[in-house]
């Protein structure tokens, strides 16, 4: 006689390997990086542009971790920025610290101390007090670099920054090209963390918070700590995005604490869609194009155009503009489940 | 003797910035009132408030200096241009967005800011700008050795009939108990055949307007250039998040002591003024999370 198995072992088996399943590249993962690594050769005229839509994207990033998976609006998310810059600016300034990879790894856990600690202020009540403690911890840090201007030079901005080689080898030139495949590593590496963060079993919890705190919290999630967690995460990213910013351009500004930079990034999420990760990537690159062209219409007069752009999304209804996409996304999915390597080896579900 | 003095002028200088600070604090309450309102009502995120204030400032410059209409009639002027503006944009556009989620009214506000900015700095350019204000209001005078500025008496004087009417026409009048009946519970006041969608656009046209006239009236003190929504945008979400939405008394409150708070900060630690008004908006946070006065915790 056969014996029973265990039901709860069976739907442990289960839940993993539909993780494991969920985690797994799709080709048009893998093409984008492809095609990502490939700009590299392909376009090395615009490598600085394509820098600075890195960081935009890694910035991005960082606030879809916190406003795509856990439901936090942010309106100040400029603030980790702003420190990641100024801190990876004041450490090549000062010479405290010459390797710039390493720079870039203390001013993005400086950044995520900071997101720790702010973090608890974020837990308390609606949406409207996250906005406004958010954006009055911006203030509050673009206030501080402000004052100490002996240090950061104030209104002037951090200026006099000198990069040292990275890891002793590579010069940064002028035309971006080793910036670019600094910026492009860094993402790469930061983008494979976050993915494997929002499909672990955390991810799921996170989603589960931003569906419904209070049942999250009834079937035994830490729902606080797992959203200070999460914070702390995307602080520290969008520090090493404003580090890698700093870096690159031997300069950090009071401008980066701004509030029109933390709403810059929310439309580039926007545009890009909250929630896949990506969404910040090719938000970046649609934001820098459109903000290329605007600029050239009117060149002082841009961000009535960017407002203009963010009423629309409104009111056209964010899940319209993704209903007309519909089309494209679902030929996205079909490719995106098309495996090759594992069509014969997928496994039957047996009927219990 | 010479202890004494020093006393005095302690005193004085306590009373100054009370002055200051009430009048400062009046202003911020006749600028944001019409945002806790329209937010206990509807639950809209509004961050383009300061929108209509730097409207209503503009239509006094305009009006005051380029016109030459005497600054008491340039204020409704400007109150009705606030209004309308807000009006007008309530049926065209913020009629989309009461149900959709708070992520989405926060772009579209953030939106019209970025909008309004843009066109004013074309329209009026980047300078600040001043309203003529006629002589009788310039100056000051002493009382009791304490320096008593006259256009901020003007506006202590103004601003609490204002509120005093505010107050009598929501306790008193019947539009008054619907609105309070609306924002108490929006469902049942519906269900008692109130037509929420109308106290709200007039609510909403009416707290415009008196962010608008706020602007007219602040020019002076605040300063008006483009990015006043912006500048100012964090001393309104003060006001309604630790005034709380369910009175006007909270908002009232809120903004004196937010309005004495900035002015002590700025008269004893000048270099440290902005991280006073930020540390005591944090504390509150954290000791009343849903506001100083609000009701119940559960909306």
């Amino acid at each position: 006689m056969p014996l029973v198995p265990d039901p709860g072992r069976r739907l442990a088996l289960e839940v993993t390997s539909f993780l494991v399943r969920r985690a797994r590249w799709s080709p048009l993962e893998l093409a984008f990086w492809v095609i990502a690594a490939a700009s590299f050769w392909l376009f090395p005229q615009k490598h600085l542009i394509l820098t600075e839509i890195c960081i935009w994207g890694l910035f991005a990033l960082s606030l879809d971790l916190i406003l795509g998976y856990a439901g936090i609006i942010s309106l100040g998310h400029a603030a980790f920025f702003g420190l990641g810059a100024y801190a990876a600016g004041l450490l090549a300034k000062y010479g405290w610290i010459n390797e710039p990879t390493v720079a870039l790894v203390v001013a993005g856990l400086l950044a995520a101390a900071v997101g720790f600690v702010t973090s608890f202020l974020v837990l308390r009540g609606s949406d409207l007090t996250r906005l406004m403690v958010t954006f009055g911890v911006a203030l509050i840090l673009g206030e501080i670099a402000n004052k100490f201007s002996d240090i950061t030079g104030g209104a002037d901005g951090l200026q006099g920054v000198e990069i040292k080689p990275l890891l002793g080898w590579f010069e940064l030139d002028i035309f971006g090209h080793v910036g670019y495949a600094y910026a492009l590593v860094v993402l790469f590496v930061l983008f494979v963390i976050a993915r494997r963060v929002v499909r672990s079993p955390f991810g799921l919890s996170l989603q589960a918070i931003r569906g419904n705190p209070l049942r999250s919290a009834a079937v035994g999630i830490a729902v606080n700590w797992r959203l200070v967690a999460i914070y702390t995460l995307s602080a520290g990213y969008a520090g090493i995005a404003g580090a890698l910013l700093a870096q690159t351009q031997a300069f950090a500004s009071l401008e980066m604490f701004s509030i029109e930079r933390s709403s810059d990034v929310l439309l580039i999420l926007i545009i890009g869609g909250t929630g896949w990760l990506y969404g910040g990537l090719i938000g970046a690159l649609i934001y820098r194009l459109l903000q290329d062209q605007l600029s050239e219409l009117t060149a002082r007069y841009w961000q009535f155009w960017i407002g203009l752009i963010l009423v629309a999304i409104v009111i056209t209804g964010r899940d319209r503009v993704g209903r007309w996409l519909a089309p494209v996304t679902r030929l996205a999915d079909e490719i995106a489940r098309w495996r090759p390597w594992t069509a014969r080896a997928a496994p039957t579900r047996e009927a219990p | 003797m010479a202890k004494l003095a020093a006393r005095e002028r302690v005193a004085e200088a306590i009373l100054t910035i009370l002055f200051d600070g009430v009048a400062y604090g009046m202003l911020l309450f006749v600028l944001a009132c019409g945002l806790s309102v329209t937010l206990g009502l509807m639950n809209v995120v509004n961050l383009a408030h300061g929108v209509f204030a730097v409207a209503g400032g503009y239509v006094a410059v305009v009006v005051v200096n380029n016109w030459g209409v005497p600054f008491f009639a340039a204020l409704p002027i400007a109150f009705l241009a606030g209004a309308a503006l807000g009006a007008v944009l309530e049926r065209t556009l913020y009629v989309h967005v009461y149900t959709k989620s708070h992520l989405d009214q926060v772009l579209f506000t953030i939106g019209l800011v970025f909008m309004a900015v843009a066109a004013v700095d074309y329209a009026m350019g980047s300078r600040q700008q001043f309203v003529q204000i006629p002589a009788y209001l310039q100056g000051q005078f002493n009382v009791f050795g304490v320096g008593i500025g006259r256009y901020r008496l003007m506006i202590i004087v103004l601003c609490g009939l204002l509120t005093i009417a505010l107050q009598l026409i929501l306790a008193k009048t019947r539009f008054g108990s619907r609105l309070r009946a609306a924002v108490d519970d929006q469902r049942v006041a519906r269900g008692l055949g109130i037509n929420v969608g109308v106290v709200f656009g007039l609510t909403f046209a009416f707290g415009s307007g008196l962010a608008a006239l706020g602007g007219a009236l602040g020019a002076e003190i605040l300063g008006l250039d483009p990015i006043f929504p912006l500048k100012y945008l964090i001393y309104f979400l003060i006001v309604v998040t630790v005034g709380g939405t369910s009175s006007i008394t909270g908002p009232f409150v809120a903004s004196i002591l937010l309005g004495i708070g900035d002015v002590a900060g700025k008269y004893y630690v000048p270099t440290l003024s902005s991280f006073v008004i930020y540390s005591i908006m944090i504390v509150m946070l954290l000791w009343r999370p849903q506001g100083l006065f609000s009701r119940s915790a559960s909306r």
